[in-house]
């Protein structure tokens, strides 16, 4: 992993949204949705971005494909800003950079066949003929694990995991070189996650793929990525490699997280690490940093100062006074 | 066109449908064919003044000494004419302006809705009349009035769509996948639209013809000797003791007319709304 | 009867029209649920485990019906005990809320949001016990207090939408405990909170079992809660009972291939970018059912008699259930 480039590089990004309130529906104060969020994704990577409801996790991918606006920070794609380029530059870099929705009921046009869902892509980014177009198709759908007479179907015919299947294929039928994948598992049975997630890596090393990986589910972040970043608040609390984080979590939110999760074995015994109170709402974060009303270590710096985010360990970067 | 079939199906399996259908279907070929259907024509004098009806005028004769019943006849022609060319007017401007209101939001949105609202504000008979006094009367000037005064519903009705539509994970999807604008408004939002913009095209044909029933009863709109439900309506008024079928059956088809279109409208609403969930 | 409730020969229909027979989304179940104990009932989408656990409180939503023969025996607080299928729809409603209290999956959509907390938990003493308006606050409050809800006094006079997820289900615990059922049907009661969220709840319903003689059945499709909360667990597979024991047995010895199979396809905390197991192969939609077992296509050890006979639900060993050939006796026409 540490041989391959840096394909995707984001800087400092933020993206506030307003609230509008009275009756001339002036601005009066901003949900800030995404703060200062950095890292890196490398080629062939997947990066797994987990974090709670709310946290921003959903927005960042978002954001990072311009579907939302950034409201500043920095997208660097193979090098390129993609905060630079106008619409219909950023139109055209789509063909490289495509999103998996969670919802495989929703996200897919409910009048067109999986044959002319599969076909947009295409027809949005190449020119090809109807045979050149029909091969695409064939191989992709091979590829996702759905047979021709399926092509012809509606998609309120197939069950869950196979309409997350059609939408996969009709995120990669350009080949893109980078897949922000959001929650795509979420709305699957277990056994059916097996599947998708089985899949999903089996097409990252065929067309060698980074993958964006956002999920709340901490087992399926740690089984799918190489490096993970925990969200909280629209922060990243804590980045690393997938094993250092989930071995040695340094961050108390990282710490109360993983220490939440429902036990794997009914013998095992825990030890919880309990999180009184709510997440504050993101419209007014509080100051300092943003976990301090809830953690066990608050000091009266947290109180007052956002804590930066610092190196650890080689790769393991925490954003925590507890290590200043 | 496959989907077309189906709806029609579906209409004729509601009663309310069948009927709607059936009735509109019988104004429509009385308008057609009128010239075979009437015995005598609209304008010719053709009997003893103030007649009851009998078995040679089926519906008796005005003051004119006119078959009545040929007068209904080309009535008919004046109601549908003037109906389908108004809704047309009003639904394509409408359906465009909706649909830009829609989509891009921001300032365009505010402008065009603006002016929508101060047209809204007016009672549309009074808006119509006030067209129609600047525009000069007529049959032409009247379809025109009646689309303007109709456009607004049409852009309301289509915004709202569009933005529904908007929120939809699979026009997010689109986005995401760098379908241009103009691709995602015909393949993805429009099908979404055609719906509700479908029930109130029908609903607007019902208030397009009462609108000209009163505008040509009030002396504007359609003039004599042309044949109007509305107009024969008005000359009525004078005869309502002596002759009252001169108003009777001007009123009776004006209102039976109206009534099949909000049938049908209901009816139509009622088979494409839980096809709108899909 | 010593047992809390008895659940036997329990079948679910839809019905199809006149012309075809009614398609049965559950057949034959067959749960016995002791006192005090927290029964786990697990399975994904479809299984028929929600429709199940409604039909106990004979909450079944038109057009579902039960099948001829199913019985439900509970044991009322007075001791008597009481064939829920054959009640009237007066006597169900005393029997709700007072003796059997459910709790759902979306605690935002449970509460009226025309309504304040208060008159949202006194809605349900108002109904069972007779107290002067003061005595009703009183027990609210304790209530509030018993589910660690902070600043109660104030949570009262709020309304649902003022409050976050993991809060709204404290209240719903709190109205379904208030006047001490026998038994608490809990539906997926944290698969929509997050999972700091979900440990509180959790945590706070294994707490709240010291001081309540309550049974709880948890229906959930997450093995994980299933681990923290339950003793005895009853695994669902196409409407059907496939496994039943106690939760060790469950995890550490599963007889049938389902279960091992949803075990296998979980993800531990020790996995690493390996390829995950999985069940080929998908769930068999109802009216579908094949005539022999209905896992019988998916199951890696598929024998002929499986695919011809369907298999009881039989003890293979003490207190463990099992539908399967591999585990059961054949029958002596097989042999040979």
């Amino acid at each position: 992993m540490s041989g391959h480039n840096v394909i995707l590089d984001v800087q400092n990004l933020q993206t506030y949204f307003p609230i509008q309130g009275g009756v001339v529906r002036k601005t009066v104060g901003y949900v800030h949705a995404v703060e200062d969020v950095s890292f890196q994704i490398r080629e062939q990577e997947t990066f797994g971005l987990v974090g709670e409801s709310g946290c921003g996790k959903s927005t960042t991918g978002r954001t990072i494909l311009r579907l939302i606006e950034p409201t500043s920070g920095h997208i660097y794609f193979d090098g390129q800003d993609l905060c630079a380029l106008d619409k219909e530059s950023m139109r055209q870099k789509r063909r490289d950079m495509q999103l998996v929705f969670q919802d495989p009921y929703a996200s897919l046009n409910p009048r067109m066949t999986v044959r002319k869902l599969l076909e947009e892509p295409l027809k949005t980014h190449f020119s090809l003929s109807q045979a050149g177009m029909d091969e695409q198709v064939l191989w992709i759908s091979q590829a996702v694990g759905l047979s021709p007479e399926q092509l012809e179907r509606y998609p309120h015919q197939f069950s869950g995991g196979q309409r997350q299947r059609i939408s996969i294929a009709r995120a990669l039928i350009t080949k893109p070189r980078f897949v922000v994948a959001d929650e795509p598992v979420s709305a699957l049975d277990v056994s059916i996650q097996a599947q998708i997630l089985n899949l999903l890596m089996g097409l990252q090393k065929d067309l060698k793929l980074s993958y964006l990986f956002i999920s709340h589910d901490l087992n399926v972040v740690r089984h799918i990525s190489n490096r993970v970043g925990v969200m909280y608040l629209g922060r990243i609390m804590e980045l690393g490699d997938t094993e250092d984080v989930y071995h040695t979590p340094m961050h108390p939110y990282t710490q109360a997280l993983l220490s939440a999760i429902p036990k794997r074995d009914p013998s095992e015994e825990k030890a919880r690490i309990r999180l009184e109170g709510d997440v504050p709402s993101p419209a007014s974060p509080p100051p300092g940093c943003a976990f301090h009303n809830r953690c066990p270590h608050c000091t009266a710096a947290c109180k007052e100062q956002v804590p930066e985010s610092r190196e650890l360990s080689p790769g393991h970067w925490v954003a925590c006074h507890l290590y200043d | 066109m496959k989907r077309f079939g189906q709806i029609l199906r579906e209409l004729w399996r509601d009663p309310m449908g069948r009927i709607g259908m059936l009735g509109i279907f019988l104004v429509i070929l009385m308008a057609v064919f009128a010239p075979q259907l009437s015995h005598f024509g609209p304008e010719k004098m053709v009997g003893l003044p103030k007649a009851p009806p009998s078995s040679e005028f089926w519906f008796g004769t005005d003051n004119y000494g006119r078959d009545i019943f040929s007068r209904i006849l080309y009535g008919a022609r004046v109601s549908l004419q003037v109906g389908i060319i108004a809704v047309g007017i009003a639904a394509t401007a409408g359906y465009v302006l909706g649909l830009i209101a829609g989509y891009f939001e921001g300032w365009v949105d505010r402008v065009i809705m603006c002016v929508m609202d101060i047209f809204f504000a007016f009672p549309s008979i009074l808006l119509a009349i006030f067209i129609s006094a600047v525009l000069g009367r007529g049959l032409v000037n009247t379809m025109i009035a009646i689309g303007i005064v109709n456009i607004p519903v049409f852009a309301r009705t289509v915004r709202a769509s569009v933005i529904s539509a908007k929120g939809l994970e699979y026009v997010q999807n689109a986005k995401s996948v760098g379908v241009r604008t103009g691709a995602i408004l015909i393949r993805h939002i429009s099908p979404n639209v055609v719906a509700p913009f479908t029930v109130q095209a029908t609903l607007a044909l019902s208030s397009a013809i009462l609108t000209e029933a009163s505008m040509s009863f009030l002396g504007l709109g359609i003039q004599p000797p042309d044949p109007s439900w509305g107009s024969m309506l008005s000359e009525a008024r004078t005869f309502m003791e002596q002759a009252p079928w001169m108003a009777v059956f001007p009123a009776l088809f004006i209102i039976v007319t109206i009534l099949l279109f909000n049938i049908l409208g209901d009816s139509l609403r009622d088979v494409l709304d839980p096809k709108l969930k899909l | 009867m010593d047992h809390l409730l008895e659940i036997r020969n329990l079948s679910i229909e839809l019905p199809q029209g006149r012309r075809k027979p009614p398609v049965k989304l559950v057949e034959g179940v067959d749960l016995t649920v002791r006192k005090k104990q927290n029964f786990g009932v697990v399975g994904e989408s479809g299984c028929g485990k929600s429709i199940t656990c409604s039909s106990i409180m004979g909450l079944l939503s038109f057009p579902l019906s039960l099948g001829q023969g199913s019985s439900i025996r509970f044991q009322q607080g007075d001791g008597r005990e009481v064939e829920i299928t054959g009640l009237s729809k007066a006597e169900l409603r005393k029997l709700r809320g007072r003796d059997i209290s459910m709790i759902f999956q979306e605690p935002m959509t449970a509460l009226d949001p025309m309504y304040t907390i208060e008159e949202q938990i006194c809605e349900s003493l108002l109904f069972h016990a007779s107290l002067s308006k003061a005595e009703m606050h009183d027990a609210a409050l304790e209530m509030l207090r018993k589910v660690k809800i902070p600043r109660p006094e104030q949570i009262l006079k709020d309304y649902p939408h003022h409050l976050s997820g993991g809060m709204l289900q404290r209240v719903m615990i709190a109205i379904a405990l208030i006047n001490n059922p026998r038994l608490l049907i809990a539906d997926e009661p944290t698969t929509a909170l997050d999972v700091t969220i979900q440990a509180q709840i959790l945590d706070l319903m294994n707490e709240l079992r010291e001081s309540y003689d309550t049974s709880v059945i948890m229906i959930t499709h997450d093995l994980g809660v299933i681990a923290e909360t339950c003793e005895e667990v009853a695994v669902f597979y196409a409407g059907q009972v496939v496994e039943q024991s106690d939760v060790n047995t469950i995890f550490h010895a599963p007889a049938h291939p389902y279960t091992a199979g949803l075990l296998r396809s979980v993800l531990s905390l020790g996995g690493a970018q390996q390829e995950l197991y999985t069940i080929q192969g998908t769930v068999p939609t109802a009216g579908n059912f094949s005539v022999g077992c209905r896992f019988a296509d998916r199951c890696e050890h598929c024998m002929d008699i499986c695919r011809n006979r369907a298999p009881a639900l039989s003890e293979i060993s003490p207190g463990h259930l099992c539908r399967c050939w591999l585990h059961a006796d054949t029958p002596k026409e097989e042999t040979a």
